[in-house]
């Protein structure tokens, strides 16, 4: 497990094994696993094939026993949110997947003639009966739509193209914890309750936690969550369980589309980067993979995504960082003022000496 | 499905789910494939890898819509314009597939000289009896090859039988339904002319037919612009032939309306003409709603069938089994083999009982008289002419449309038996049901006393399911059921045993079919359950040996043979639960022909004899599947031939033939009379040999094609509890779409009380434009109040560009609402019932409802409550000019249900 100590190379200010940042080929050997352990594994998740069933969800909370959760974040109370059809609205310490839908429309200016597209006319001369609505406001209804003129590229197989005047596009995405090559919540759980498991992925020990929460302001996605009536954290253990009996993952298994795909982290990302070619060469400009780099903030993530808009769209940071990145630089910057300080005091004893 | 009956001989989908991924093209219409088949669709997700293109077609942008190509938003209830306009794209621009069309389907059939089309009957088709609002179908016969020989032995007794056919008790108990498997019977073959051309030939009639289907129409009508018009018609076309194929799907988006069955007719011509059927990658594919509809119409849980679709004998037509198989005597086609496909029926049933002297026990079947179909049931209740009434795995109170109707009949029973896995709301509406709330109904003068039963789930029983494409899946029980729920194999087996016990000593001949029945299943056991294996033996039937028969060609009338669905003859072959197969896909070809077991006899796609040319050869090396081997002298493939293994493709039948020996080797779909895929239907429809569009019943707009407005054998069922909203009214001008989501199953006793699917959607919404939302000001996740002539209910608003008004030619806008269907006030995610808005009209042919477009009015804020609910929708209907649908206690006012009954609209 990755331990800070003043022996640390970290605290020269730089990070020569990446222990806490940058590329890191095997993560569980970092961990303590020098044995022989299995490969990575992680998930892909293409949103492109993603039809917003949920199954993943309802299978996560099956067989991780999860108690209800709402999208306010409050146990046993229901409601709508009125956000699409998402009624979970985030990760949480009882959602473990959270299927994002997004709603974007964009008018087609048409090349051809045509008698009119529907909507012009809001009085509409149709059989209404009733003088119209006060005109109320349109802003509420539309608040969860999002407008990204790029991405809606005419040939993009992602967009459905409603009649002639109109393209709708309806995007749907399975988020879950990232299982981070660099952890921010496993860097700064002082129980040991967070761990890197063999398989590479980070698990929260619930007998072990203590409900301190560092954790949480830790995630730079904002997946760690307590539990408000318990006070520990709980997310995503990848089905550490299911793992160690040969079994994949409850989503993978329930996904009827493959767009949850479980396996070898490396194989996954061949397929992934095969998947983003394909697409490109059909045309889908605008899709791209997220987490997959391992240069990024995280190291690479052992969850990532083919998404086929910015980030910010599904609600995903667009540059996430781990937390403790800076650490050996705080650890440096710590030590310096501590040996100035103590420099002073000396140099002021030092100095009263001579007096 | 009289629709794909009547074309092509069995009600099933043609091809199979897997067989999706050898698409080029998919056009889903009338189904919400993602959203309500979430694990079949990953055959479209599949196409779609391989570059197929994936057209979906639909009032409402869906999760189906979100990953297809090309999403077409039409108005709701126009699928036959639509699909009438790409049949006249295909037809004047010569894209039909000439070579499949002239050998496979009836295209050069000739039709009589009796028959006068809509065109010139202005929406009417010759024979309309308009006092019975019935057709009579005789002038819509073929003109016989042979000059009318006295077919029966006996010319008077056939003349009684052709007026009793025609008799309104006998029709209304639809025949029609008989065509799930086997096609309706025809009197002769037709008088052929293979260069299409004689003006009185089924393409020729189907040429001038569709003519008025133009480009123009279609747009007027559906809402859709031509240039959609051509890119769907160009890709379904360019994607159809001898090399491509193109399939479509359907569901109940389709089959809910009051012309459901010819939505289906008109997608079968599209796709004959196109050559698409019985090819891989082709066909239509008819999507279930549930695990086991399949199998609950094969063995059929509806009033006039019999397992296999033999239908139910008439009390007014068939006293004996000779008059029961008078139709089938003679006849060309699988058909002609009903005599054995029955006795072999009552066989399994009375078993030794069952004899040559006593017409194999044919006497002890009850008979209908006339339509008892569900609806019409639930108005007899409401009348007091229903005593009692099971309830086994539905909802109706909640799942059936006019729910208020419904609750009005269940509280006129005498006894009502629910068997489910929750307390269901049509179990509790005599004490917490709405109609308490408004002083319609109250506990204390209800009668009916209910009776729950728990049930096993599907994980707690054996058995098996038929799902979609006919496949029948063994599933073991994996855990013992808890409590007093108990699987309904044991309930029904332990009821008859019982009530067998009670009347051992009974002389009354009625009794006599429950006396003489074999009712011996193994015992399995604290419990004493049933055998399901035993009772799957019993279905596939056994021979004079008493080994499992391997064929329904093996059946005998001599009592020689038995088997209580002859179409699932072959499942038990070999004394093996073939359905319980699970060889991996990854261990055997893409037809997975070893995992399970699916009826007729294991072919997984229906009319392959059609993929191959008239010489048995395959139209193409691309889309090669079932050919003549002529060295083996047998027809081979990856799947199991539809055809008689060694008949030869020039194969021509002698004269005097009958049954399978009277089709040609080139008749490939062989449960027709005629051999051949039906473009018109001279027979098997009550409403027409061809489609028509119709408005829906109610609808807000005027038939733009003809002075009909509405299909004019539309059922409907009149009565204060069950008033029509008029068409085109100004009090209810918008129309209404009802529909599922993934998170819920269908009338929510299976997820409203579930936890985990409860808060994926927690409460009942309508989905609306923001063109209606201001309209009528209606604000995005606050409620609205909907107000039909049956009810008012309030809902939640999803605002949303995925719903979309319809902009028609002459300026007028059409707004449609969404409203998702599984809410009552049961379980843990509750809401108002959207079914209570609805009324009930029927398509003739199925007695299925038009629930899929009604109209409404929609207004913001919550609904009145209590009595001021009833006063509320009582103003509404009279601004709409709709008689009173104020009732008595209970829904029973003496007074107003007579008078009900007695007028017509």
């Amino acid at each position: 497990m990755t331990s800070i100590s003043s022996a640390s190379p970290g605290l020269a200010g730089n990070d020569p094994s990446n222990r806490l940042f940058g590329p890191l080929p095997d993560v569980s050997a970092d961990a303590g696993y020098v044995e022989e352990h299995p490969a990575r594994v992680g998930f892909f998740t293409d949103t492109s094939v993603c039809i917003g069933c949920k199954a993943c969800e309802v299978a996560c909370k099956e067989w991780n026993t999860l108690p209800m959760d709402d999208s306010h974040g409050v146990r046993d109370a229901m409601g709508m949110s009125g956000m699409s059809y998402d009624n979970t609205g985030m990760l949480g310490a009882n959602s473990w997947r959270h299927v994002a839908f997004v709603e974007q429309t964009r008018t087609v200016d048409l090349p051809m003639p045509t008698f009119g597209r529907p909507g012009d006319d809001r009085q509409g001369s149709g059989p209404s009966p009733m003088t119209p609505g006060d005109g109320v406001s349109l802003a509420d209804a539309q608040q969860s739509s999002v407008l990204n003129a790029e991405a809606l590229s005419e040939f993009d197989p992602q967009t459905g193209q409603s009649g002639a005047d109109k393209q709708i596009r309806w995007l749907m995405s399975s988020d879950v914890c990232k299982h981070c090559t660099h952890a921010g919540c496993l860097d700064v759980c002082p129980t040991g309750a967070l761990f890197r498991t063999e398989f590479g992925t980070v698990v929260v020990q619930g007998d072990i936690c203590n409900g301190c929460g560092y954790c949480v302001p830790a995630c730079p996605y904002g997946v760690i969550d307590q539990r408000k009536d318990d006070g520990r954290v709980f997310k995503c253990t990848m089905c550490y369980d299911r793992l160690t009996d040969g079994l994949q993952p409850a989503c993978a298994t329930a996904c009827p589309t493959q767009s949850i795909q479980f396996g070898d982290l490396d194989e996954l990302q061949a397929r992934a980067d095969a998947r983003l070619a394909t697409l490109k060469g059909q045309g889908v400009e605008t899709a791209r993979l997220y987490g997959r780099d391992e240069n990024d903030g995280v190291g690479g993530a052992g969850a990532f995504f083919l998404l086929l808009d910015e980030p910010e769209v599904y609600g995903l940071p667009p540059d996430p960082v781990v937390t403790t990145r800076d650490v050996p630089a705080m650890w440096k910057a710590a030590a310096q003022g501590a040996a100035l300080i103590i420099g002073v005091a000396v140099s002021a004893v030092l100095g009263s000496r001579k007096r | 499905m009289p629709g794909l009956g009547a074309s092509f001989g069995r009600g099933g989908a043609t091809n199979f789910l897997e067989d999706l991924s050898n698409a080029d093209c998919i056009v889903i219409e009338g189904s919400n494939m993602a959203e309500c088949h979430p694990v079949g669709f990953q055959w479209v997700m599949e196409a779609k890898a391989r570059g197929a293109k994936i057209i979906h077609i639909d009032p409402r942008f869906t999760r189906t819509s979100a990953v297809a190509d090309l999403h077409v938003p039409l108005r709701i209830g126009t699928d036959i314009a639509f699909l009438g306009g790409l049949i006249r794209y295909v037809l004047d621009n010569d894209l039909y597939f000439r070579d499949y069309v002239v050998a496979y389907t009836n295209a050069a059939a000739l039709v009589g000289e009796d028959f006068v089309d809509v065109e010139d009957l202005d929406g009417l088709f010759s024979g309309y009896d308009a006092e019975n609002r019935m057709y009579d179908e005789d002038s819509w016969a073929y003109e016989p090859a042979n000059p009318p020989e006295s077919s029966a032995d006996d010319p008077a007794e056939a003349a009684e039988q052709e007026q009793l056919d025609d008799a309104p008790a006998v029709r209304e108990s639809d025949q029609a339904q008989a065509a799930g498997s086997g096609g309706p019977p025809i009197p002769s073959k037709p008088k052929r002319d293979e260069t299409l051309q004689h003006p009185r030939s089924v393409f020729q009639v189907l040429k001038r037919h569709f003519a008025r289907y133009t480009p123009e129409m279609v747009s007027e009508v559906c809402g859709i612009e031509p240039a959609v018009f051509e890119q769907v018609a160009k890709w379904v076309t360019s994607n159809s032939g001898r090399e491509r194929t193109t399939a479509w799907v359907y569901s109940v988006g389709w089959t809910q309306h009051s012309v459901g069955a010819q939505y289906i007719r008109t997608a079968s011509i599209l796709q004959t003409l196109l050559g698409n059927i019985g090819r891989p990658g082709g066909g239509i594919l008819a999507l279930r709603g549930h695990a086991s509809i399949q199998g609950s119409t094969d063995v059929p849980t509806l009033f006039n069938l019999l397992p296999g679709y033999l239908p139910m004998p008439h009390a007014m037509q068939h006293s004996t089994l000779d008059e029961y198989c008078a139709d089938a005597a003679g006849k060309a086609g699988f058909w002609g083999n009903k005599r054995d496909y029955m006795v072999s029926l009552l066989k399994a049933w009375f078993g030794d009982a069952a004899q040559p002297e006593n017409d194999f026990g044919f006497d002890w079947l009850p008979k209908i008289n006339g339509d008892h179909s569900s609806y019409r049931t639930i108005a007899d209740m409401i009348e007091g002419k229903v005593s009692g009434y099971f309830l086994v795995g539905e909802n109706p109170t909640v799942g059936h449309p006019n729910g208020r109707m419904n609750r009005f009949g269940l509280a006129n029973l005498d006894w009502l038996v629910v068997r489910d896995l929750q307390m269901i709301e049509s179990a509790t509406f005599w004490k917490e049901g709405p109609e308490l709330e408004t002083g319609e109904m109250s506990p204390d003068t209800i009668g009916t006393e209910v009776f729950f039963m728990p049930a096993a789930t599907h994980v707690e029983k054996d058995g098996t399911f038929t799902q979609t494409q006919r496949l029948l899946q063994w599933r073991h029980k994996a855990v013992e059921p808890p409590n007093d729920a108990r699987s309904d194999l044991w309930f029904f087996f332990h009821l008859g045993r019982i009530l067998r016990e009670r009347l051992k000593d009974s002389t009354d001949p009625r009794d006599q079919a429950l006396l003489r029945m074999t009712w011996d299943y193994p015992l399995h056991g604290e419990t004493r359950d049933p055998d399901a294996d035993a009772v799957l033996r019993e279905i596939n039937g056994t021979g004079p040996d008493g080994q499992p028969l391997s064929s329904y060609m093996q059946m005998k009338d001599d009592g020689s043979t038995s088997g209580g669905c002859w179409i699932y003859t072959g499942v038990y072959a070999d004394g093996v639960n073939q359905a319980a197969r699970r060889k991996p896909g990854s261990e055997q070809g893409t037809v997975a022909s070893e995992w399970g077991w699916a009826w007729p006899l294991n072919r997984r796609m229906l009319y392959n004899r059609a993929s191959a040319d008239p010489d048995g050869k395959p139209w193409s090396e691309r889309k090669k599947y079932v050919w003549w081997d002529e060295a083996a002298g047998e027809w081979t493939g990856v799947d199991v031939p539809d055809f008689e293994k060694n008949k030869r493709p020039d194969y021509v039948p002698p004269e005097g033939a009958r049954a399978q020996d009277a089709l040609a080797g080139d008749d490939p779909f062989v449960m027709q009379g005629d051999g051949k895929a039906w473009l018109y239907a001279p027979a098997g429809l009550v409403d027409g040999p061809l489609p028509t569009h119709y408005e829906p019943v109610e609808s807000v707009v005027e038939n733009a094609f003809y002075g009909t407005q509405a299909s004019p054998t539309v059922e409907r069922i009149d009565g204060p509890w069950n008033r029509e909203n008029p068409s085109r009214s100004e009090v209810f001008p918008f129309q209404v779409t009802t529909y599922r989501l993934t998170e819920h199953h269908t009338a929510g006793a299976m997820s409203r009380t579930l936890p985990y699917l409860s808060e994926l959607q927690p409460e009942f919404f309508v989905e609306v434009s923001p063109e209606l939302a201001a309209l009528r000001g209606l604000t995005h996740n606050d409620y609205a109040t909907l107000v039909s002539a049956r009810s008012a209910i309030e809902a939640k608003v999803l605002v949303t560009e995925r719903v979309r008004p319809i902009k028609l030619r002459d300026g007028r806008v059409v707004h449609q609402i969404g409203m998702p269907y599984h809410w009552s006030y049961g379980g843990l995610s509750t809401g108002d019932s959207a079914n209570d808005l609805l009324g009930i009209a029927l398509d003739a042919n199925t007695h299925i409802q038009e629930d899929k477009v009604s109209t409404a009015d929609i207004v913001p804020g919550r609904r009145p409550r209590g009595p001021e609910l009833l006063e509320f929708v009582e103003a509404y209907r009279r601004r709409a000019g709709v008689a009173s649908g104020r009732v008595g206690v209970n829904g029973r006012d003496p007074v107003e249900a007579s008078a009900g009954e007695g007028s017509t609209q």
